[in-house]
């Protein structure tokens, strides 16, 4: 059985030295192994950021596609081979900006895929730019009075999409980390799992020492139990979205694959391509 | 008696004026005739004028008419936009419920028939379709018997009043019409057809049965005209073969899906017309040099931004040829005629494969949504290929080394893997790489992978890239086109014979990579060239100067009024080149 360590490779990463993607891609990793995985049954799509840059980095079949168009490729991956685990991931700028319309719908078609997304507030491999998730006032060189605009809530979105699985982390928190991903691998259905990953170069706001301060693990909150739709709208409005944990989690409904009439129960990817005579004949009569 | 008849039915959009047209096609073509139907319709579901126009003959054909023998109008804006297509012996038959009248300057008869009252009658004005098949039956001594299958198959499922209601409108359309043509009854009696039954389909049904027959399995696409058809085809018809159709929230969501689909390992298309395509671009360049294997179908329309949206169109073409930033290998084809399109969709998935490469079917609205008769589909004509794909067990590579997915190879294709095949991992993305997929920027590797990408296609293999008509070895005019002008040049050939002028013709079908070799030949042996298409610029001449030269030679005859070529306007526009 493999472990993480199968699941590395021998390319460096890219990203700066006390970047929190390293968590995010170890955390991956780990993950990978404990819920079972053999290197080639996982498929990583990712789209393009720093933090896109992850699909290279772990031993696996990796898909690094166009700016904000990682889920409708993992998507169509999941599509071809059910048998297939497949994560997309990105950054915040990936997922809520550019490929906003595609997180609201992959949420709400719940094809059972993990998206991680590894929200540093920024945008960082364009050099500190704005981002969605950048919080009203939040100085940098597209906004140097400051942004204007209203910073998104991804997770209270995702709850009014129709999400099945919505989840936050920490990328400091490893083992939490790990574990919601193990949840959201597992999940039958689509799962989003948001990761705050500091930008140690160009956010000077939201740190490692901030979102400390700030956060608040859902496991401290008493009573909470993720299986209320209506409570997690509540915990996160009063938080302002600054949770980690298990958000939500739907069990009962079923996944995209699981309602398709006619799908193939084995991987399309290993269908026979050749039709049957006589189903074309049949075809073909229809037009007569 | 005649060989020929073209009709036409127009009313307002939302009135049945589509299934009067369909209703009389179907049976016609039963009969053994060969139909061409084309309808004008508009970007509105309810109100607007809309016709079809249908010409029915006992040999192929592929072009609608120039004139018109019968028309059957609903409206008062029927007779007028239409009734200049008569011919002096016409015949117009409309609804005594608007007082029709008819306009000055035409020879053709009018005939009053109250379609609405009879229908009305008889149950439900709905009918009175009905009422105007039966009164065209009249006028061409058809026996309405022929309908009664039709019928049947439309509107069993309500039960056999509702099929006996509407051939008793058939009928009572026919009694009215016969009284009133008195010893004009059979004026237009056509020749008998031959009594074979083939096919009748507009080109996005070959387009998706060809994407079925070729192994397609998944589909992911946005809704929009002209290509909306083949998605609500395979919706239907690929959960019997275990496979779907997505409609995604975009087109980039529909064309980056069926890209992750096809690297998954699955054959998977996407469709669009020009505003999707454009949408589609950078996705396109993903495929391109990540060379994963994708099929996508783009049927023209008019352009730019909405453009004409119902109309017919050719001005896609430079930017399906050169459309993406950057280089990438593309092919892209553009089938002539239903049964092309047909063969040449269920190819695309075999070139997408062999050369891993975007492969674009090019196709325009009067292909796309123009119904007509097709010869059979032969089935096993169809081959599978999957090229470089591997399959059983790979080699172990040693030190987490990756798979070399972009190896440099003499032919350009290097072998395919697809995710689940161990020792096959290796890395994809859009970034420059190198052959395990891992990113460089290296100038030698960038040199070495770029030229490996082009060279896959320099000598690809295509069975007939052109359609030739040549029966000269020295003409005096050489005709070109693509797409569906091929019907409307073939008849006006014909006439330009009988003047006297040596025409040979060649309807391009491998647009990309230009068929350098095929073409050249024809051009240098004919005096003039002239380059039939609809659009404003001459895209296909252009293309043609840059690829064989002969820059004097080449004649653009261009229609970009949304409305497709006529017979004569070809005929009359070559004419006027010598």
């Amino acid at each position: 059985m493999a472990t993480f360590k199968d699941f590395r490779n021998n390319v460096k990463p890219n990203w700066c030295p006390g970047c929190g993607d390293f968590s995010v891609q170890a955390a991956m990793q780990r993950a990978a192994a404990n819920v079972g995985l053999e290197p080639e049954n996982l498929a990583v799509v990712s789209g393009i950021g720093c933090s896109g840059r992850i699909s290279g980095y772990i031993n696996s079949y990796g898909f690094h596609g166009i700016h904000g168009r990682s889920l409708p490729i993992a998507q169509g991956v999941k599509m071809a081979n059910r048998d297939l685990t497949v994560i997309a991931s990105g950054g915040d700028g990936d997922g809520f900006a550019i490929g906003m319309g595609h997180t609201i719908h992959a949420i709400r078609r719940n094809i059972d895929i993990t998206y991680i997304v590894m929200d540093n507030q920024i945008y960082g491999l364009t050099k500190g730019q704005t981002s969605p998730r950048s919080a009203a006032g939040f100085k940098t060189k597209s906004t140097p009075q400051g942004s204007i605009e209203q910073a998104i809530s991804p997770m209270e979105m995702a709850l009014t999409a129709g999400a099945t699985f919505v989840a936050q982390s920490f990328s400091t928190d490893l083992k939490d980390l790990t574990a919601l991903i193990e949840a959201g691998i597992k999940h039958k259905g689509f799962s989003l799992i948001n990761v705050f990953s500091p930008c140690v170069t160009y956010n000077k706001v939201n740190t490692y020492d901030w979102f400390k301060e700030n956060l608040t693990k859902l496991s401290d909150v008493e009573g909470y139990d993720p299986s209320s739709r209506e409570l997690a709208m509540q915990t996160l409005m009063k938080h302002d979205g600054l949770v980690t944990g298990l958000i939500y989690q739907n069990t009962e409904r079923k996944s995209y694959q699981e309602m398709i009439n006619g799908y193939s129960e084995t991987p399309l990817a290993n269908a026979d391509l050749t039709l049957d005579q006589e189903y074309f004949d049949k075809l073909t009569a229809e037009f007569v | 008696m005649i060989n020929q008849l073209s009709w036409k039915v127009g009313g307002q959009q939302g009135e049945g004026i589509e299934s009067t047209g369909e209703i009389f096609s179907i049976a016609l073509n039963r009969l053994g005739y060969y139909l061409y139907g084309y309808r004008h319709f508009s970007s509105r579901i309810k109100g607007g004028h809309t016709n079809n126009k249908i010409r029915v003959s006992t040999t192929q054909v592929r072009s609608i008419s120039d004139d018109l023998d019968i028309l059957v109008a609903f409206d008062q804006e029927t007779i007028d936009v239409n009734y200049k297509e008569l011919h002096e012996n016409g015949v117009i038959m409309a609804d005594t419920k608007f007082d029709p009248k008819k306009p000055e300057d035409t020879q053709a008869s009018l005939y009053a028939v109250p379609f609405t009252e009879i229908a009305t009658e008889l149950g439900t004005s709905l009918m009175k379709n009905m009422v105007a098949i039966g009164a065209t039956s009249a006028v061409l001594d058809l026996d309405i018997k022929v309908f009664e299958e039709v019928v049947q198959e439309i509107f069993g499922r309500k039960g056999q009043q509702v099929v006996d209601k509407n051939m008793e409108a058939i009928q009572a359309g026919y009694d009215h019409m016969k009284e009133k043509l008195g010893e004009k009854v059979g004026a237009m009696q056509l020749d008998k057809a031959d009594g074979q039954k083939r096919l009748f389909m507009i080109g996005n049904d070959a387009i998706a049965l060809g994407a079925m027959a070729g192994g397609c399995r998944f589909m992911a696409a946005y809704p929009i005209t002209p290509a909306s058809e083949i998605m609500e085809y395979l919706i239907k018809k690929l959960p019997a073969v275990g496979g779907t159709v997505i409609q995604t929230e975009d087109e980039i969501a529909a064309v980056t899906m069926a890209i992750g689909a096809n690297y998954g390992g699955v054959r998977a298309l996407t469709a669009s017309a020009g505003p999707g395509l454009s949408l589609k671009m950078e996705a396109i360049g993903l495929s391109g040099i990540t060379e994963t294997p994708l099929v996508i179908v783009d049927t023209q329309r008019g352009g730019p931004s909405t453009g004409l949206p119902t109309k017919q169109e050719q001005s896609d073409l430079m930017a399906m040829i050169y459309g993406t930033h950057g280089e990438i290998p593309k092919i892209v084809m553009a089938p002539s005629t239903v049964q092309e399109a047909f063969y040449d969709t269920a190819e695309a998935f075999n070139l997408a494969e062999e050369y891993q490469c975007p492969v674009i079917v090019l196709t325009d609205l009067q292909l796309s949504l123009g119904k007509q008769t097709v010869e059979p589909l032969e089935f096993d004509k169809v081959e599978i290929r999957r090229g470089k794909l591997q399959s059983g067990d790979l080699p172990e590579i040693e030190n987490k080394g990756y798979f070399k997915r972009y190896e440099v190879t003499e032919d350009g294709v290097s072998p395919r893997v697809i995710p689940g095949m161990k020792n096959g991992i290796h890395h994809v993305t859009g970034v420059e790489h190198e052959e395990t997929g891992k990113p460089s920027e290296s100038a030698a590797n960038r040199i070495a992978q770029m030229d490996k990408r082009m060279r896959k296609i320099e000598n690809i293999k295509f069975n007939n890239p052109v359609h030739k008509n040549a029966p000269h070895e020295e003409a005096d005019l050489l005709i070109v086109g693509f797409n569906s002008t091929r019907g409307a040049i073939e008849e006006a050939m014909g006439r330009l014979e009988q003047d006297g002028i040596k025409v040979n013709h060649a309807q391009v079908r491998l647009i990309h990579p230009f068929p350098v070799d095929e073409i050249l030949p024809l051009v240098q042996s004919a005096k003039k060239v002239a380059i039939i298409e609809n659009n404003a610029t001459g895209q296909l001449a252009n293309i043609l100067k840059m690829n064989v030269g002969s820059h004097g030679k080449i004649n653009k005859i261009l229609k970009y009024d949304g409305n497709p070529f006529l017979p004569h306007e070809i005929h009359t526009k070559c004419k006027e080149l010598f």
